[in-house]
């Protein structure tokens, strides 16, 4: 209820998240300029992006202050959804070679 | 049948009033909707030979490492907002609510300068200087698209902020407001090593 309780600091609370997640930028720029290769960096930085995608949704967004039913409903499917994404989209390879201005 | 004080609906099975529990199933789809924009470019870029890689440090990668630490600076003064308006400090919520919309403003300020830069090197939807021309038309629409989530996020927290001060709006649409700018955030995470850091100029 609006006025039912006092505003705390809540900008201290969620600080080592925001700081956590500056960091893992920072990290991908540095390592974005050394030598791997573009598989290995690729999965580096998707490993990195996930993390802060999950500390944004639980810590920014609450989703761990709420029902596990609610994690439970939205996570599993968008997940689920990407994965199947990879069914259609392998066949872009197909059609790129029937592109003639897709190099 | 229902017998006398049974509630006639069903409590939700989640715990959350329908509004955030919407916002929620849009931001679901919004992922699903840049998902699908970033695999495509991910299949476009892997088949590509001549992709190009003309980020340089300065100006974009700098350039993006302020918009980052911008953008995740809003996240934060955004909670600040949702914070206060469940205490019912109104003054407080809109102190950071504008706070936030300021941000907001200077980082779509600074996307813009980054795509007119690249505009004035020869970058369109349709051709490059530096090869695949599918470059420019993946580039534009994925961080096109999160532009345009950004300036709809600005606009509608300016909205809530005026509702919420003269009491027409809850501490509830500033949360699911709040919910929405925190996953334009959670999307630029991806965005950047993705877009842009793939392709560097080294």
């Amino acid at each position: 209820m609006p006025g039912s309780k006092k505003s705390g600091n809540v900008i201290v609370k969620y600080l080592p998240v925001y700081f956590v997640l500056l960091a893992i930028a920072g990290l991908e720029v540095v390592l974005a300029y050394q030598d791997f290769s573009p598989g290995v960096l690729i999965a580096i930085l998707l490993a990195l992006s996930l993390c802060g995608g999950a500390l944004a949704v639980m810590y920014f967004m609450h989703l761990n202050q709420e029902r596990r039913s609610l994690f439970l409903t939205l996570i599993p499917a968008v997940i689920f959804v990407l994965i199947m994404m990879n069914m259609l989209w392998s066949d872009s390879f197909r059609l790129l070679h029937m592109r003639p201005f897709a190099h | 049948m229902h017998g006398a004080g049974a509630p006639l609906l069903e409590e939700s099975p989640y715990g959350i009033p329908s509004r955030k529990l919407t916002m929620w199933l849009f931001i679901i789809s919004d992922a699903v909707t840049f998902g699908a924009l970033l695999f495509g470019y991910g299949y476009l870029r892997s088949a590509s030979s001549d992709w190009p890689a003309p980020f340089k440090f300065n100006p974009s990668i700098l350039n993006v490492m302020i918009m980052t630490f911008i953008l995740l600076t809003s996240s934060l003064t955004m909670l600040g907002a949702v914070d206060a308006a469940k205490a019912g400090d109104k003054a407080k919520a809109r102190r950071f609510l504008w706070s936030t919309i300021l941000l907001g403003v200077i980082f779509a300020g600074l996307h813009i300068r980054e795509w007119i830069g690249l505009i004035d090197e020869g970058v369109s939807l349709f051709q490059n200087p530096w090869g695949s021309p599918l470059f420019g038309a993946t580039f534009f629409s994925i961080t096109g698209l999160h532009l345009l989530h950004v300036t709809g996020g600005v606009v509608a927290i300016a909205v809530i902020s005026r509702g919420f001060s003269r009491g027409s709006l809850t501490a509830g649409h500033v949360e699911a407001t709040g919910l929405y700018w925190h996953f334009v955030d959670l999307v630029w995470m991806f965005v950047v090593p993705l877009v842009y850091l793939l392709n560097l100029s080294h």
